[in-house]
Order: C-alpha cells, then sequence, then structure tokens
C-alpha cells in the first residue's frame, strides 16, 4: 500500500505495539505529528515542558515497564536536546528509540535553519542510529531499530529521517513482530552474527567450570547489578543466593533485582556501600559478579578489588569482561538464562560462619536524630511504612539518591529509576512521569534534591496537565550535597558555588503549577502530608527540610580501596 | 600487564556504508590514539569493506579497543596482526627533483637497486612508485632525501595474515561477542 513516509513510521510503531510516545514538535517533524494526529486512538502522545524531560520520561517508561520507550524530537535545538537523555540511557542500558526529523535533503549540509548532525553528534551515546534519506528504506530501519534497542544489552537508538522522506510515498506492507527477523536488513544481521536464527546459548563448559569454582568455594559473595533488572532474573538470582547460601551485595543499578529486606543482603556496594557489603568483598574467596561492569563507583581500586577472591563475570556484553576488573572467568550471556543453567548445577551449600563474619558489619547507617530538621532515614521510613509495596521510586542524582538506594529496600526490578552510570541531575521529574504513564496503577515517588528539583521543574506542568499523581520528596539541604560533602571532608570546608540558599519556594511553586505542596521539619508533619499524597491522587510535592551538613555515609575516597572508609 | 607501546596492526570487516569509517576512527580518538595508517576499500564481497589500522598502543590499550570494535554493529569480525605472522605491503610514490643531470642517473640506479618503477618524467623531476614494508620504504626515502623530495604520499599499511588462517574464521570469543548483536 502506497504511504506518506510520516505514515510508514506510524504504522511501524503500531507494528511493536507501541501505545505511548514522549516528544515536542516542531517544523521539520511536522509531518510525522500530522500523521499522528490521524491514530489518537490508539497513541496516546505526551507532550514535554522541555525535549530533555521527554527524554528522561521515554527511559524512566522503559526501565519500569521493560518496554522499549519512544521519543520525539524536531531537528536542531529539539534533538541536541535529548543528548543528556540518550547519554542517560546509554550508560544504563536503557532501550529507548529516539526519533528526530532534520531538514530535508536539498538543505543539507548548509547551515540551514535548526540544521544539525545528530547522528555525529550521538554517535557515541547510542547503541547504534541511522540518517534515512529514502523513503523505501524507512521500514525495514525502524524494525532493526527496535530489535536492537531491545536485544543483548538493551540501550538507546537513534533514528534521524531527512524531512522530505516523510512526505515521500513508498509501498508499506504489514509485518507482524515475529516475522520482523526474518526480513531485510535485521535477516542480514542476525545471519552474519550466527549464521542462523536460533537465539544464542551460553557456553556451557563455562557454566560447568563455574558450578565447580562454586562448589570449592568456602566464602562466595554474590554480585547483584543492573544486568539481573535489565533481563528480570531475580527469582533466579534470589535462588542462586539461597542455594549458595551467599551474602548478596546490590549495586545502584542492581537495586530491585534482589529484594533489600533479604536477610541475605549486605546492602549497597562501593563508595557509599555498606561497611558489610565492601568488608565482604574485601574477605571473600570467591566473587559471582551478575550484570555488572565494576564502574569506578563500585570498584573503586580495580586492583585491590576483591584482593582475595577468584572474580567471575557473568554478562551479555562481552566488551565488559576484563574491562574495568581483570577477572578470572566469564560468561557470555542473557543473566536469566545463564542463572537457570547454572542453578541446574549447583548443590544446597551451608555458610554460616562466613555469613556470621560478614553480617557482624553494619548493613546500613544510623543517623543521629536532630531537632529542627528531619533525618535521611527518618524520610525513608515513613516512606518505607506509608508507601504501597507497588510504589515505583525514580531519584535524581545525589546525596538523596545515595540515601534512596541505602535505605529504601528495594523488592523488585523496575521499582528504582535512577541515574547511576551517567549520574544526570534533573533526570527524576521526567523518569517519574515516564513510569507513571507506563504504571498507571502504582504510586510513583520522586526522589530529589533542591539542586536537581531546580533544573527541571518546569515538568511540573506536564504532571498537571496529565493529571498525574507524582509525590516529589525534596529532600532539602539548601546546599548542593554530594559535592559540599566532598568539599567538607577534601577541600577544607571551602564551599565554593554549592550554597542553595535561594528562591524558588517550593510549595509555592507547586502551587503555580497548579499542585498541592507543603513544607515539612519533623517526621509527625512528614508522615501527616505523606498520607495526604498518598490519598490525593494528584501531583503533590513535599519540601524535607534536613541538615546543610548531613552527609552520606560510610564513604570511601575515589580510587582507594574499598574498606578504606573516610567517614564511617 | 604489558605496559610496552607497540606498533599494533588491525584488520577491520565492516559495512561498506557511510558513517563507518567516522565510527571506527572515533573509537582511537576517544582514547587520544593518533592513527598512524589508515587503508580502507571493498572486499570480495563489495557489501564488505576491510579496514587496516595501525596505531602505537599498549597491550591492556589495543585489547580495549578491539572490544570496543568489535561491539560496534557495522563491525563484521577483527583480527590483530602481528609482524611476526602476516605479509604488510604499502605503495608509496615519491616525486624527487632531479635538475642535476648526475642527479637523476643516481636516482635511476637507486631506483633499479630497490626494484621500483618510474611512473612519470619531466625535465626537472622523477616519480617513483614502491610497494613494500616500511622497512624498505624508509631506507628508499633516505637515499632519496638528499636529492630533493618534492612530494611523497602514501598508501598506508595493508596486510594478510600468512598461512591458512583467515579474518573470517570463527573463534569461541567471536561467538561471545556476536551473543549481544544476536537480535531475535
Amino acid at each position: 500500500m502506497q504511504m506518506t513516509g510520516a505514515e510508514i513510521l506510524i504504522q511501524c510503531l503500531l507494528e511493536q505495539d507501541v501505545d505511548t510516545i514522549f516528544g515536542y514538535p516542531g517544523g521539520t517533524i511536522l509531518n510525522v505529528y500530522d500523521a499522528l494526529y490521524g491514530h489518537a486512538d490508539k497513541i496516546h502522545h505526551i507532550l514535554t515542558a522541555h525535549e530533555q524531560g521527554a527524554s528522561h520520561a521515554a527511559d524512566g517508561y522503559a526501565r519500569s515497564t521493560g518496554k522499549v520507550g519512544v521519543c520525539f524530537a524536531t531537528s536542531g535545538p529539539g534533538c541536541t536536546n535529548l543528548v543528556t537523555g540518550i547519554a542517560t540511557a546509554s550508560y544504563d542500558s536503557s532501550p529507548v528509540v529516539f526519533i528526530t526529523v532534520n531538514v530535508a535533503e536539498n538543505l543539507m549540509g548548509k547551515d540551514t535553519f535548526q540544521e544539525v548532525d545528530i547522528t555525529g553528534i550521538t554517535m557515541p551515546i547510542t547503541k547504534c542510529n541511522y540518517l534515512v534519506r529514502d523513503v523505501t528504506q524507512l521500514a525495514d530501519i525502524v524494525r532493526e531499530a527496535f530489535a536492537i534497542a531491545r536485544s543483548g544489552r538493551p540501550g538507546p537508538v537513534l533514528i534521524d529521517i531527512v524531512k522530505n522522506v516523510t512526505a515521500e510515498t513508498a509501498d508499506y506492507q504489514y509485518l507482524p513482530r515475529e516475522q520482523h527477523a526474518f526480513h531485510g536488513r535485521l535477516a542480514n544481521l542476525i545471519k552474519r552474527a550466527s549464521q542462523d536464527f536460533k537465539a544464542p546459548e551460553p557456553d556451557l563448559e563455562d557454566i560447568d567450570k563455574l558450578a565447580a569454582m562454586i562448589a570449592q568455594s568456602k566464602k562466595p559473595l554474590l554480585l547483584c547489578g543492573g544486568g539481573v533488572v535489565r533481563s528480570r532474573a531475580h527469582q533466579e538470582f534470589l535462588q542462586l543466593a539461597q542455594r549458595m547460601d551467599a551474602p548478596v551485595a546490590i549495586t545502584v543499578m542492581g537495586a530491585g533485582g534482589f529484594r533489600g529486606r533479604n536477610p541475605l543482603t549486605t546492602g549497597m556496594i562501593g563508595m557509599h556501600g555498606s561497611q558489610a557489603s565492601n568488608m565482604a568483598v574485601d574477605g571473600c574467596d570467591l566473587l559471582v559478579a551478575v550484570g555488572c561492569r565494576f564502574s569506578d563507583r563500585v570498584a573503586l581500586d580495580p586492583n585491590s578489588f576483591a584482593r582475595q577472591a577468584k572474580i567471575v563475570q557473568i554478562d551479555i556484553d562481552r566488551s565488559e569482561i576484563n574491562k574495568n576488573v581483570r577477572t578470572d572467568h566469564h560468561i557470555v550471556g542473557d543473566a536469566k538464562q545463564v542463572l537457570q543453567m547454572l542453578l541446574q548445577r549447583v548443590e544446597q551449600a551451608d555458610h554460616t560462619a562466613w555469613k556470621e563474619y560478614v553480617f557482624s558489619f553494619k548493613t546500613e547507617t544510623e543517623y543521629t536524630l536532630a531537632g529542627e530538621t528531619l533525618t535521611p532515614k527518618q524520610i525513608s521510613d515513613a516512606i518505607a511504612r506509608l508507601a504501597p509495596m507497588n510504589t515505583i521510586v525514580a531519584t535524581d542524582v545525589g546525596q538523596h539518591q545515595m540515601w534512596a538506594v541505602q535505605h529504601f529496600h528495594f523488592d523488585f526490578p523496575g521499582q528504582l529509576i535512577t541515574s547511576g552510570g551517567f549520574g544526570t541531575m534533573g533526570f527524576g521529574l521526567g523518569a517519574a512521569i515516564g513510569a507513571q504513564v507506563g504504571n498507571p496503577e502504582s504510586p510513583v515517588l520522586h526522589i530529589t534534591g533542591d539542586g536537581c528539583f531546580r533544573m527541571n521543574c518546569h515538568e511540573l506542568a506536564t504532571e498537571q496537565y496529565y493529571n498525574l499523581p507524582i509525590i516529589t520528596i525534596v529532600f532539602n539541604n539548601a546546599t548542593l550535597g554530594m559535592v559540599r560533602q566532598w568539599q567538607t571532608l577534601i577541600y577544607g570546608k571551602r564551599y565554593s558555588q554549592t550554597t542553595l540558599d535561594r528562591s524558588p519556594d517550593f510549595v509555592k511553586l507547586a502551587e503555580a503549577y497548579g499542585l498541592k505542596g507543603r513544607k515539612v521539619t519533623n517526621a509527625v508533619e512528614l508522615e501527616a502530608a505523606l498520607k495526604e499524597a498518598l490519598n490525593r491522587k494528584c501531583g503533590y510535592v513535599i519540601d524535607c527540610a534536613i541538615d546543610t551538613d548531613e552527609m552520606v555515609r560510610p564513604m570511601v575516597g575515589g580510587g582507594n580501596h574499598i574498606t578504606n572508609f573516610i567517614v564511617d | 600487564m604489558n605496559n610496552q607501546i607497540e606498533r599494533q596492526t588491525l584488520a577491520v570487516l565492516v559495512d561498506n556504508e557511510s558513517g563507518v569509517l567516522s565510527q571506527v576512527s572515533r573509537l582511537f580518538s576517544r582514547k587520544g590514539y593518533n592513527i598512524e595508517s589508515l587503508a580502507v576499500g571493498a572486499t570480495e564481497d563489495p557489501k564488505i569493506s576491510r579496514i587496516t589500522i595501525e596505531v602505537y598502543a599498549d597491550e591492556d590499550h589495543i585489547t580495549l579497543l578491539v572490544n570496543q570494535l568489535r561491539k560496534l554493529f557495522p563491525v563484521h569480525s577483527i583480527k590483530r596482526l602481528s609482524p611476526a605472522r602476516s605479509i604488510r605491503r604499502e605503495l608509496v610514490l615519491i616525486k624527487v627533483r632531479t635538475a642535476d643531470p648526475n642527479a637523476r642517473s643516481e636516482i635511476l640506479q637507486i631506483a633499479n637497486v630497490f626494484r621500483t618503477s618510474i611512473i612519470d618524467v619531466s625535465v626537472d623531476t622523477l616519480t617513483l612508485a614502491v610497494i613494500g614494508d616500511e622497512g624498505k620504504i624508509n631506507a628508499m626515502e633516505n637515499m632519496l632525501a638528499i636529492h630533493g623530495i618534492l612530494e611523497l604520499v602514501r598508501t598506508g599499511v595493508i596486510a594478510l595474515e600468512r598461512g591458512k588462517s583467515t579474518i573470517n574464521d570463527d573463534t569461541k570469543e567471536k561467538g561471545e561477542f556476536n551473543y549481544g548483536k544476536n537480535v531475535l
């Protein structure tokens, strides 16, 4: 059937069961928005306040639902505003397809109004990207883009279409998703990679070898990374932990991959890891890391990391093996598939003495109560008591993020949405919007700090317009807390440009956007506000006063040995 | 760990499409490596190009670079070619000044010794085409330098492995990299 490129694009999105798009229109993408107008019954478009918000929303939608997120933007500044969002999705392996429309072919390369080489700009931060100049190639490319975004190690893909392609016509034939692998570019790609159409299998010998290593280990430790969350391998991981009777340390991206309340959990690992986690890594004789790349925030000093242990890395991405930390054995494969095969080969073990040693160290930091302000633990305790089990938490980046990961005890994959790798301040509100749109039945909390919230708080307009009952909890210490913490500990208390004693009044800001806001300074007020927020079913901002000098504890300095705590 | 910096030769099979070369070269510039030599051309399959690329790097960094390259979707396969187990050739065109009549006969003699061909002659110049590895080319260049080299251009090194093994051989490692690209 003959259709315009814009219509073909929409049909291809329908092939992928896309029912939600986050985006912002503009001059070059007009044809696509015009085609979208005719499909408003099938595709719900969320118009954000800023393209960056749309990019984070598509990311938050993808992380919380496990589906591919879709984000539209126009050329030039429209697509450069996506760049931070694309990099965020890339670092945390989130499957998002970004679709942008560039100026028409005859205007390309002439510094035309709102022209930019977005495929060049995003090359290092996408899994792959495309510039579509031929309308007959469009459907094939969209199909390949979705497959690449969601398969293997998921990640963002960008499709830049030149404007004339959205207006030109070509023949489009509907192709169900199961058939995509057998046609066009995708068929060539798969054939090249595997010689046949069978799903790839992890190597059996590698798995046998790991099973033998586990059987010999007296002091095993499991590391739950983001791969467990992306692969939704939480059940298999839990079974393995119980079978091995091994303590489990959790990375920021791994939160939700293993229940935070399970007695085997030592808590978070790394720079702000618990004493139990970091001591366990230092003392174990076998470290099995699942879906974890040993980033500098986890391993700190790669040479002394797990120095007494054989290190085993299970990862879907071969290029992560031996990248940051030298391993003794690795298995390349999808976490779920590898763990299923491993479970058939691992016997029930008992490591009571080792566990007693590990759990003699603290798994969580305690904070002394302050008079005029709330402690981070008081806030997380109140949330834990009042928020339903299915609550999804999106955070920004900094102290509040670390406190959330340390104290919130996440129970299921996709429950925590946070920018772990790229560390994007301003990520949280957009991500919360995406999570709420994708999970209308779940309460969504947006945990933020006063610095981060100020960055993208204009998305409160989106929250209000689409009636999204997101509860924003601001850890307000009137400072850029994490940077101040470094200045306190490392820069002799020279607080250069980190004090944020300035407007706006977040309660009035919420009201200006048509939402409810409340300022709280103690646990009683916080509980009352939280109860009201959970019952109101509309956007709510709770501004929590915390002490300016409150620190994330413990802390190990970057590049130091993992048990070298500079604060306990 | 091996931290000795050596000249490394990589052969890379990639999709013959626009943008692929910049994706490949970007990985080198990001790590701060200057590409010493680069040669690109279609293979027996016109849809596939072969890139031969040379950089100075130590063992750890070249491994990291190769791994990052293998991950790219347009990259089909990669082989590191050691000087001992591969044949390496480069074509160099050199234009030399021959203002002095004695110089002309001397240059012709040098050309003869190095088995190079004269491909262009003018009143004041000779242009030579040299094929060889760097040893031969450097020696030739030194001999001609005294006469005054007006212009010199290199194609970049191309290389093939000796014996029966090829860049297309399947290895476990190659399978592991393809695992992540196997989209289903």
